[in-house]
């Protein structure tokens, strides 16, 4: 019960604001939805704070991905797998409440000046930022398992199976947890 | 918005309505809701559906829930958001924590975790897929393929190569590649035919 409640890293008070704070943070920064930032959450809560290994990491957005629901909740189960509901609180507020008072103040506001010079600008400029970040994304999420031969594969199947064909990507998923257990990933 | 068009009535209506496309989206909720919104329940017009669709993109944060939070506060001020939203997110929330509590109590076997991996990096290449689909848009920037490439690399080298902090990389090259796209739209000013 208490892992499920706090998580099985135990963090202190300060941890806990901080750990909103970062993806409170990286809310405002999510140009192109909150998957582009991947690289950022990874590098904080594995490489800088070690809270979670690059296999849970993966696994947790993995496990979202495998889900129905907008793709942001891979956040709560990141902030789940580190810190039980209260993490899922952190996390999934952080990722959220910025981004949410943003968009409810530019939409009664700016409907009406989409053809201003800035704005388009702003959507033409960041197309690429946007398509660097997703880059970095995938890149990010192979981390457990780039050493393996059929990692790559998989990855470029799984891209030319969503590109090419109408079919759900739980198919692609299913695919990847055999993958994964005959030890192929 | 335009008067011929049905319209939600209360804001219970948003909730179910938001839910009910959150369920049947795996792997993104965007193709869904263009179908039940646009298609089906004909809430919105497709030109609407892209006027929401492009501010939802142009602000930070996950596309659909920006989208679901601008339609629902239209209809009903916050009370619309909070319901279009909270439709969006709860359940789903609920089945997704229900399955990260059955991952964790296999955590110690290793068929779970070798299946996780593999999931793993199917989700990269479903980002991937993503990201090639974005760049068909590229095509038509006024930035220029040349720019539009040096700006991706610059950012996946720094961001997923050298592992730079977000923050810092988008402080630089985000004003850079707005400034750049600002002039050069100023020199090249959209025609209607193009």
């Amino acid at each position: 019960m208490h892992d499920i409640l706090f998580g099985p890293v135990a963090l202190d008070a300060a941890s806990w604001w901080q750990l909103f704070a970062h993806f409170a943070l990286l809310s405002l920064l999510a140009v192109g939805g909150a998957i582009s930032t991947v690289p950022d959450m990874q590098r904080y809560v594995v490489a800088q704070r070690g809270w979670l290994t690059d296999a849970q990491f993966s696994g947790s957005v993995a496990l979202a991905q495998a889900a129905p629901g907008p793709n942001v909740l891979f956040v709560a189960v990141i902030g789940f797998n580190l810190g039980g509901l209260v993490g899922v609180l952190a996390t999934l507020s952080g990722s959220l409440l910025p981004s949410t008072a943003l968009a409810l103040a530019a939409g009664r506001y700016g409907a009406q000046r989409r053809e201003a010079r800035a704005l388009q600008a702003f959507t033409e400029g960041m197309a690429p930022v946007t398509i660097g970040l997703l880059l970095s994304t995938a890149w990010v999420l192979t981390e457990p398992s780039r050493l393996r031969w059929g990692t790559w594969p998989l990855m470029l199947g799984t891209a030319w199976f969503m590109l090419r064909t109408r079919c759900s990507p739980l198919w692609a998923i299913a695919v990847g947890a055999l993958a994964g257990v005959l030890g192929f990933v | 918005m335009s008067e011929s068009l049905p319209r939600p009535q209360r804001a219970t209506d948003l909730f179910f309505a938001f839910q009910g496309l959150a369920l049947q989206g795996f792997g993104g909720v965007l193709p869904v809701a263009q179908r039940e919104l646009v298609d089906r329940r004909q809430w919105l017009s497709q030109a609407e559906f892209l006027e929401l669709l492009s501010l939802g993109q142009v602000l930070p944060g996950p596309n659909i829930v920006n989208m679901a939070l601008i339609f629902g506060d239209r209809c009903f001020g916050w009370r619309g958001a909070l319901a279009s939203v909270a439709g969006l997110m709860l359940v789903p929330l609920t089945i997704v924590l229900a399955l990260a509590v059955l991952v964790r109590q296999g955590a110690g076997s290793p068929v779970v975790a070798d299946a996780l991996r593999g999931m793993g990096v199917v989700a990269a290449g479903l980002v991937l897929s993503t990201a090639v689909r974005l760049a068909g848009v590229l095509k038509d920037s006024r930035l220029g393929i040349g720019l539009c490439v040096g700006i991706a690399a610059a950012i996946a080298g720094a961001v997923g190569g050298l592992r730079w902090p977000l923050v810092g990389v988008l402080a630089v090259v985000g004003p850079l590649a707005w400034l750049a796209a600002w002039w050069k739209i100023g020199r090249r000013p959209p025609g209607r035919g193009d």
